[in-house]
Parts: structure tokens; sequence; C-alpha cells
């Protein structure tokens, strides 16, 4: 039970998020995964600070977010595997 | 952990317990400030509860008014109210409505008599009731007297990973005690609403939560200008990597645990239907959200934290936990209970709820919470619209 780079709600998810002060540049992070309990590997591709999110997959623009097993929100700008994903390139679909 | 059976509270007059024993002085309406500051300043063991309004408000408005008023002075965390306001009849609709708890409570009014006088006639009913609550002594009390409301503020990422869920442990393993529990917040459950609508125990309850949360987001489309970047999340929220309201929504969710609501709550409204989890329509913002629940009737408040909200309650007192381990180290000074451990895997959701359980149980028994020895006091009513 080591220390995770990342911690994934679902299995379902397309995205985890960073538990460690930062990811550093082309960093392999350990991703937990907390429904199945299973560890996963995943290159950061940028530096992302703690509490932000990692794309799991290659995303397309109109893609959902998943986390938590659910939708939360759309790919505006696509986003590569091991990228950093937030306002810049993900939208509500709310408001 | 085997959890204890019963913490030591102070036993009220209708056979309420509270975890406090305030002597309140409370304004009717923002022009009386003064004079309650006053008399608070003038006898100790007293505290002001300013406020912003309570003149020319109408309708369901100015019930609100009255609702969180009368809450505020029944809740059980109180042992004696002084009211003050301008005119007579509405300070005495509000002495009366607190009077049926039993506990001691005296009314004044302003005009006719002015500050000066209102203040020396206040203050020797204060000193009276001051004293009188000093003698008060705990006593022990079963878990199932202990009203909990919850509410999360300035999250993060973190607060839906750890420590929201860590809330939501505690409520199931206390839920069977017969403790009242209550969350809020309708506008942040916005993307969750129809996962945290099937959570009702009854068809009722369902159609009542959807029909409230339906009612607050349309009126957020109406008067929104914009979509709500920098409002909902705010930018607090963005800085700890929170990225839509849904997202936001989805953490929010996790304070409930796996528990069903059995009502839904107007905002400051007392609960009638026994012991378990009530839904009440709140604003999301902290101190409004408190306030309400405080009016409610709920004496102790557990509040999960990412980036660092910092807020206390006059009467209700605030404890507060985080698992983001930079704000667990900046901001030690406003963190009750330090859950980031979940993080790091060195410890797991369940002993997070228990050790979350046994903070809570000791400010029950009387230890200051952080905001109360910060002095943080925010009492912040909640208006619906423009006064007449």
């Amino acid at each position: 039970m080591s220390q995770p780079d990342l911690i994934i709600h679902d299995e379902k998810d397309n995205v985890g998020v960073v538990v460690i002060e930062s990811t550093k540049k082309g960093q392999e992070c350990s991703a937990w995964i907390m429904e199945n309990d299973k560890t996963i590997k995943v290159n950061s591709t940028n530096e992302v600070p703690l509490g932000h999110k990692i794309a799991l997959k290659d995303l397309k623009e109109g893609d959902t977010i998943l986390k938590y097993g659910h939708d939360i929100g759309k790919v505006v700008k696509s986003i590569k595997k091991g990228e950093h994903v937030h306002v810049h390139n993900v939208k509500t679909k709310k408001w | 952990m085997e959890i204890p059976k019963s913490f030591l509270g102070y036993r009220r007059e209708n056979g309420r317990a509270g975890t406090r024993n305030h002597v309140i002085i409370l304004p009717v309406d923002d022009i009386s400030n003064a004079c309650a500051e006053a008399v608070a300043n003038n006898i100790k063991g007293t505290i002001a509860l300013p406020h912003s309004y309570g003149r020319l408000q109408f309708g369901a408005d100015l019930e609100l008014h009255f609702r969180t008023m009368i809450g505020t002075g029944k809740n059980p965390n109180v042992a004696a109210v002084i009211v003050i306001g301008i005119e007579p009849k509405w300070t005495k609709r509000i002495v009366d409505e607190i009077a049926k708890t039993g506990k001691p409570v005296e009314g004044f009014h302003i005009e006719r008599t002015g500050d000066i006088g209102t203040i020396m006639k206040a203050s020797k009913k204060a000193q009276e009731f001051s004293q009188w609550a000093s003698e008060k002594q705990r006593e022990e009390c079963p878990l199932s007297d202990l009203w909990i409301s919850v509410k999360c503020g300035e999250s993060d990422t973190t607060s839906g990973l750890a420590s929201n869920p860590t809330v939501g442990n505690l409520m199931e393993k206390l839920e069977p005690f017969g403790v009242h529990l209550c969350f809020g917040e309708t506008s942040e459950l916005t993307g969750a609403e129809t996962v945290c609508a099937a959570r009702g125990a009854t068809p009722e309850a369902k159609e009542k939560f959807m029909k409230t949360w339906s009612s607050y987001n349309d009126f957020i489309l109406k008067e929104a200008t914009d979509d709500l970047s920098e409002s909902q999340p705010t930018a607090g929220n963005i800085a700890g990597g929170l990225t839509t309201i849904e997202e936001k929504a989805f953490g929010n969710f996790q304070k409930i645990g796996n528990l069903k609501f059995i009502d839904v709550l107007e905002p400051a409204e007392e609960p009638k239907k026994g012991k378990g989890l009530y839904f009440m329509d709140t604003s999301s913002a902290a101190a409004e959200c408190v306030t309400l629940q405080a009016a409610g009737g709920f004496n102790i408040h557990l509040f999960p934290t990412g980036q660092g909200n910092i807020i206390g309650n006059p009467i209700e007192p605030v404890v507060k936990l985080t698992a983001n381990p930079l704000t667990a180290r900046l901001m030690k000074e406003h963190v009750d209970c330090d859950v980031s451990k979940i993080l790091s895997r060195e410890m797991n959701l369940s002993q997070a709820g228990d050790e979350l359980i046994k903070t809570m149980l000791r400010v029950a028994n009387g230890r200051l919470t952080c905001a109360e020895a910060l002095g943080h006091k925010e009492f912040v009513m909640t208006k619906l619209y423009r006064s007449a």
C-alpha cells in the first residue's frame, strides 16, 4: 500500500487527481483506483499540482469527462493522455 | 472503535440539549445593532448577533427573517435571550415564539426610549440572565441529542476524495444512534441533482428535492450574466483543481455517505419527522448556510474544507476538517481534524471517520473549536429579494 501519485475515484473515470505536491514533467505516476483497489500507471506530460486532474486517455472535443463514474463536463479542446485537465480544456454542461 | 454513547451537554427546559451555553443579545433589525452590541459590551458572558436586515421586508422573505431570528433564539446552544428591536410588534413576535421553549427571554424596543435608556434596561436583564446561565452544569446526554449539520467550503478535489467522505463515514456510523443530520447547499448539487434526488427516502422527499433544486436553478439561470465562472466554482475551487459545478457537486454529495434523506426543509425550518437525515434548501455560501442550519435547531456543525475556509458561527460550534496536506500545514490554526493522511493511504476512511467522531465529541463536551478560539462568529441572514 505505497503512497499513490494519483487517485482515481471510479473504474469508469477518464481522469485522476494528483495527490502529491506536484507531478514532474514526464513522471511515471502510480494511480490508485479507489473503487476496485487496483493501481495503474500513467505518464504525466506536464507539471500538475496537488488536486488537479490528469487525463487517463486521449480525449477529443465534445467528449465527456467522467469522475466519480459520473459526467462532470465536456471537453472543449482536445486532450492527450497524461495532460493536465482543467478550465482551459473542459467546461460545464450546466451553466 | 467503540463509539461513546453519550456526551456532556446542557439540558434545556424543552428537553433538547445544547453543546454550548450562550446568552445572546439578538437585534430584530439593522438599526438595533448598536444597542445590542452596547449591551453585550456591558455584560460579560453575553454575545450580540448583529446583522444587516429586518426592515421593510415582506412575504416569504419576511417569514424567513422571523424564522431565522426565532430559530436562533430557540437553539439549545442558547441559554437565554435578550431581543432588541426598534418597534414593539416584531420584537414581541420573536420573544413570544422563543418563550415557547421555556427558556428565559425578554424583549426591548427602542422607540420612545432611545438607545441609552434601552441599553440600561436591557443590560440589567442581561446581567441577570448571564449570572443565571453561568450556574448551568453540563450533564450526560445520549448521542441522540446531537443535531449535526454539515456544509463544505473552499472545496477542492481533496474534499471529494477524502474530507467529505470522512463526514459521510461519520454519518453512516452515527445515524443508528438516532442523531438528527442535515445537509444543504442547493445550488452546489447542480450536476448531481438526479443522483441526489434518488436518495430521497420516499417519493415525496424525492419530488420535494427536485422541485426545490429546479426552483433555485431557474433563479440562477434568470439572474446569470455569464457562465458563472469565478462564482461557481469559485476562484479558490479552481485553484484547488475543481473545474466545473458538476465536479464540485459530486464531491459535495460525498458528505452524506450512503444515507437517504427523509425530508426537505425550507431555509431555517426545524425538522419535525424525528431522527435521521434532512436536506435543507440553503445558499451555498458558508456563513449563510450555517446560520440557517443553526436556526433550524442544529447544535454542532462539521465543515470539511479543501483550500481553507475559516468560517465560524456565534452559537453553533463549527468543527473543521481538511484532507489537503498544504492547508493542514499552512492553516493549522483553522483545522480541528486533519485527515490528509487518507491521500497518502496512511489512514483509511473508517479511521478518519473515527477521528472525526472523537474530535466532534470533544467539541460537543466543551472544547473550543479553532473558529471559536479565533473569534469567528459569522451570523449572516439569507435575504430572498429586495425590501418593499
